[in-house]
């Protein structure tokens, strides 16, 4: 298979970007379009250019780290799918294919296809956790669990925190990622007594680091490789509520950490 | 800090109260689109309702929580939609394929606006008789102010008309999406029930969309009119 | 060097809550006094550096992923060993120990592996608490499974995402403890040295993968938690970034190397598809309790497999190893797929696989349960296959997956370099010759939770610490051999990607030191790695500069290394003249083609010296004791 490529080429995340077009040229459909990309590579090196620089990992759907905006839908057309498990025969013979990085104000480019996701690391710091120390844990089944909460928590903790729901949102909004979170810990005993905090803390989290807001367009749980669901941004919604008119304070965040990396 | 102060400070807080205000507004509609059918009752009836309104004590009240609602509601959607501009700087070149949200979703700001602009032309038009200086004047014969003739006389001119029709479908454009939204915000989404809450606020939205067109048209093109 | 494993006297099963307190202390006033350097997140890691950080140290955590929640450990699927004895079925703390020490073939140290064990209790309560949504039964307690062959279900899982979800826990816990300040996190930073003050690991070097910066470290103590080799084979179920930089280059600094040679290959991923193929994957082994694994009889059989009558396939496993048939441990498992695909009987475009069929089982059981049980596996086949597991059956074959081999390390967990702490993955560990399933999860998170934080408080509670200085001349050396090694590979300008380096490494490897070997080949393989290492430094091709956010550069400074230590992993394949667990030498084998151990000559750890590049290195062995268990041989017929 050939396929023409646009692709987001941006030296650094100072310099200018631009679209360039490339060649891809006897692409096997068992490719992964990741593998498509490292072809392209391999010949951009033999040719003495450089690579263009795109983030992946595991390559098998989990790490979260692949990303790619592959035209116009975020992990491109396959639903439930990440770019790494996304293969080329789900395109077809000479296509033009238009590849950008995430594009979010809390997402700074670092180079060609690699954007800055550590704005959602902060907001797991915010509280995406049980406060508990190491070996201070009861035995494990001293709390049942019903299975239906169970199993929805783990529905919830499925986000791989790739930043797709960012991607795809119009208003660049993170609250499917905050909400995946908050609603496992929501549907789980353990996660009762930190629930009002972890809710305003991680809502004001978001927002410091410059997300959009949800305003219900749902494209978000249509971009989700992992298919979560809006109904958790509902939960968190009810939560958030909750502990907006009962005990929960607001604006207790702690400052960034200053330090060297 | 501050509970409200809180709220406002944060997307979500800033949404719930978009939300509630939403709701209240909504619930003006429904009240103001039944209060328009009376016109189909004819002009005694509809005089009647008007001279009871504008003498009733709680108006002015009313209208104060009114026009902070309406106040607010256009406020925080201004700012949504100013922040959430800016939370994507750079557009993608690519056109974005949307998969779930609406036009009705990704207008909102839109549809929001002119409905702003169509009601500051509702009230210049039939308040404050700016667009037609006689209009204050105009009494029945008890002597009440003659609200049925105002609007029989204004929707006598097809732009006008036309405006009224035109604003009704971009407000029903912003109450769809907005009806539906207020669940979710709340936190009422459960697979259960969102058909119905689609069912419902779709049948609710072309109640007070049709209902509320049905009299600029009538009048139009002279059906009944007593 | 004689390698003191500082193991605990007393019986067994009291050795190390003895030893917990026999160690030494540090008072909670003094913890922040200390900096402890922990170099990579994933389950070992990120628990490590939570722990620490909870207990009042002062940590500096890297990863070389954009967020410590990507390691590898994310990609797990099978679950958690752990003896909780939960259904009753005769599991316990002994059994648990006993299966391990066989499983791993004999070949690992009897107090670590009670030891782990014993604290396998501990990590479901903590992970629990934490909030991972393990699977449970109707009745709200926690599910088990049998997993791997073993005989109880000890086996606790969250579908088949379980090292997602654990890692998910101990990176929350991270989480809390960078917001308390008590860890720095630093992502995208890569290790590229270890810096010796006075015979102690004191400090590394670093580049930020994003800016190029080269920067010292100072701390009291290091801990490696940098995950397994696997990649080496270039083609492996591990993620595209896992690499042996920071162990190989420990190593390079006087760390000795264990076991290299026992690299487990996973019976159950997708075939090779093409020349293009970057990255295997895994398919949960539990498909092997449903489904039968085949070839046809005949050789270059090209009918399809639904025209292939039933006289004419080959169950190999039920006809061989009728006790566990489909079931059979890995390394079996794994070998006799090669076997019979050598004999010209394997299947597909590459010739490189076996059938797994579920056409017995959909027809007993209904595509429904089937669909229930597998559905997201065979969802995840047909995506990157394109076929239809239900209707057709799948194509499976071996592909490395985990490295029991890994830097030396005592009871205390530390290595042969005084303050050097490895867990996890990097250390060369307790499961022997083999792993067995939901082993490694345990393992990472014994470490890093109940382990590390212990015996790391008595090395720094047993030494008096001068404050260290980055401007020591030894960091300025290291940093100084950082620098020069990455202006050479800047420097070659040759007109060969690093990718197919390593890729041909790979093919290298695979070939003389994969599921078998034997000493032809391994010596032919040194020698060939050889040549590939001098070609590499003449014709490798190294786009841009140091100072930039460079993805070629960051691959070459890791497949050089790989380079090197290929051969490390082929001496030590080459020595253990017997075949034990993952390795298995053809020269050593039963007339039946089993493996076949020498106890009397090969029960000890392999612990390899670097001796310069291109030298063989010495080789120190440990000798393992048991004193609790007898060895055996493993039967599975």
């Amino acid at each position: 298979m050939n396929f023409k490529l646009r692709v987001w080429r941006q030296k650094n995340g100072t310099a200018k970007g631009a679209m360039v077009e490339y060649d891809a040229r006897d692409i096997s459909s068992d490719m992964s379009f990741l593998e498509m990309l490292d072809t392209v590579n391999e010949n951009l090196i033999h040719e003495g250019q450089e690579p263009i620089a795109f983030d992946h990992d595991c390559r098998e759907g989990i790490c979260g780290m692949c990303s790619l905006m592959i035209n116009g839908v975020a992990h491109g057309p396959e639903r439930t799918t990440t770019t790494c498990q996304l293969h080329m025969r789900k395109f077809k013979d000479g296509d033009k294919i238009t590849v950008e990085p995430w594009r979010a104000n809390a997402f700074p480019i670092i180079r060609d296809l690699v954007v800055d996701r550590r704005a959602l690391d902060r907001i797991m710091q915010a509280g995406g956790y049980v406060s508990v120390k190491t070996g201070s844990a009861p035995d494990a089944n001293s709390i049942p669990v019903a299975k239906e909460d169970a199993d929805a928590a783990f529905e919830a903790a499925e986000c791989i925190g790739c930043g797709a729901c960012v991607a795809a949102c119009p208003n660049a909004s993170a609250t499917l990622f905050v909400a995946a979170k908050t609603a496992q810990y929501a549907h789980l005993p353990q996660g009762q007594p930190e629930r009002s905090k972890r809710a305003i803390n991680m809502v004001e989290a978001m927002d410091r680091d410059g997300f959009g807001s949800c305003t219900n367009h749902y494209e978000c749980e249509a971009a989700c490789p992992k298919g979560i669901s809006v109904r958790f941004i509902a939960e968190l919604n009810r939560d958030f509520l909750k502990a907006a008119m009962t005990t929960a304070k607001f604006g207790t965040l702690p400052p960034l950490p200053d330090f060297e990396e | 800090m501050n509970r409200l102060v809180g709220l406002f400070s944060t997307s979500i807080g800033r949404k719930l109260m978009m939300a509630v205000t939403g709701v209240l507004l909504l619930g003006f509609l429904v009240a103001h689109m039944l209060g328009n059918m009376i016109v189909f009752q004819g002009q005694d009836a509809l005089n009647a309702y008007a001279d009871w309104l504008t003498g009733h004590p709680m108006l002015w009240i009313a209208r104060a929580h009114l026009l902070a609602f309406f106040a607010l509601h256009t406020y925080l959607g201004v700012r949504l939609a100013t922040e959430n501009r800016i939370a994507r700087p750079t557009r993608y070149q690519h056109r974005t394929r949307h998969q779930a949200s609406t036009p009705a979703s990704r207008y909102m700001i839109l549809t929001g606006l002119v409905v702003l602009a169509f009601v500051a032309y509702h009230l210049a038009h039939f308040t404050f008789g700016a667009v037609d200086p006689g209009y204050p004047a105009l009494v029945d014969d008890q002597g009440r102010h003659d609200v049925y003739g105002m609007i029989v006389h204004g929707f006598r001119q097809p732009w006008i008309v036309g405006t009224y029709v035109v604003a009704m479908l971009l407000l029903g454009t912003h109450l769809i999406h907005g009806a539906r939204s207020l669940f979710q915000t709340l936190g009422l989404n459960h697979e259960s029930f969102n058909v119905i809450i689609r069912v419902m606020t779709l049948g609710l939205v072309m109640l007070i969309v049709l209902g509320n067109i049905s009299i600029p048209l009538f009048v139009y093109f002279g059906l009944p009119t007593h | 060097m004689k390698l003191d494993a500082k193991t605990p006297d007393g019986p067994l099963e009291k050795k190390w809550d003895q030893h917990r307190f026999d160690m030494k202390l540090v008072n909670p006033a003094n913890r922040r006094k200390y900096r402890i350097i922990v170099v990579g997140s994933g389950l070992a890691g990120a628990s490590a550096a939570a722990t620490l950080g909870g207990l009042g140290y002062n940590v500096d955590c890297f990863c070389f992923q954009d967020s410590p929640r990507r390691a590898h450990s994310v990609a797990a699927q099978g679950g958690i060993n752990a003896a909780k004895n939960y259904q009753n079925d005769g599991d316990s703390v002994f059994r648990l120990f006993y299966d391990t020490v066989k499983g791993g073939d004999f070949r690992a140290r009897e107090a670590n592996v009670h030891r782990l064990a014993e604290v396998s209790t501990q990590i479901i309560d903590q992970c629990v608490a934490q909030g991972v949504p393990f699977a449970r039964e109707y009745g709200g307690l926690l599910d088990n499974r049998s997993f791997g062959g073993a005989q109880v279900s000890r086996t606790f899982y969250a579908r088949g995402q379980t090292g997602q979800q654990l890692l998910l826990g101990a990176y929350g816990a991270l989480s809390r403890e960078i917001e308390r300040g008590t860890v720095k996190m630093h992502t995208r930073v890569e290790m590229l040295d270890i810096v010796k003050v006075d015979d102690q690991a004191r400090g590394i070097i670093t580049r930020h993968l994003v800016s190029g910066r080269i920067a010292r470290w100072g701390a009291d103590a290091v801990v490696l938690a940098t995950g397994g080799y696997g990649n080496i084979f270039y083609l492996s179920t591990n993620a595209a970034g896992c690499n042996v930089t920071a162990t190989y280059r420990a190593y390079k600094k006087g760390a000795l190397f264990a076991n290299p040679c026992y690299t487990q290959i996973h019976p159950t991923c997708i075939p090779v598809a093409g020349e293009h193929q970057s990255k295997l994957t895994l398919m949960s082994e539990s498909l092997r309790n449903d489904g039968r694994i085949w070839v046809p009889k005949q050789q270059g059989d090209q009918r399809k497999p639904r025209e292939i009558p039933e006289a004419e396939r080959d169950y190999y496993l039920e006809r061989k190893y009728p006790a566990f048939g489909n079931l059979s441990p890995r390394d079996i498992a794994s070998r006799a797929a090669k076997e019979v695909c050598d004999e010209g009987r394997g299947v597909g475009p590459m010739g490189r696989g076996v059938y797994l069929d579920f056409a017995d089982s959909i027809e007993r059981l209904g595509r429904a349960t089937i669909e229930q049980r597998y559905g997201n596996l065979f969802d995840m086949y047909e995506k990157i296959t394109g076929e239809n597991p239900y209707e057709l059956p799948m194509r499976i074959y071996p592909a490395s997956h985990y490295t029991m081999g890994g830097l030396w390390v005592d009871y205390h967990l530390m290595s042969t370099i005084e303050g050097l702490h490895v867990i996890g993955e990097a250390n060369f560990s307790d499961h022997g010759a083999n792993r067995l399933g939901a082993s490694a999860l345990m393992q990472g998170l014994a470490d890093g939770y109940f382990i590390l934080p212990h015996t790391i408080a008595h090395y720094l509670a047993s030494h008096k610490f001068e404050p260290v200085s980055t401007d020591d001349p030894a960091f300025e050396d290291a940093e100084r051999e950082v620098r020069a090694g990455i202006q050479r590979l800047l420097d070659v300008n040759g007109t060969r990607s690093v990718d197919s380096f390593h890729k041909e490494l790979g093919h290298i490897m695979w070939e003389y030191c994969g599921m078998t070997r034997n000493e032809a080949g391994l010596k032919k393989a040194i020698g060939l790695i050889r040549e590939l290492r001098a070609e590499f430094w003449r014709d490798v091709c190294v786009t841009g500069e140091n100072e930039e956010f460079n993805v070629a550069l960051e691959k070459a400074g890791r497949v050089a290394d790989f380079l090197e230590f290929g051969e490390v992993l082929c001496y030590d394949a080459l020595q253990r003249a017997e075949s034990c667990g993952a390795h298995f030498r053809e020269e050593f084998q039963t007339s039946d083609g089993e493996a076949k151990r020498d106890d009397e000559n090969y029960t000890y750890v392999a612990a390899w010296e670097f001796g310069g590049i291109g030298e063989e290195p010495t080789l120190h062995k440990e000798p393992l004791e048991f004193e609790n268990v007898e060895l055996a041989t493993r039967s599975y017929k």
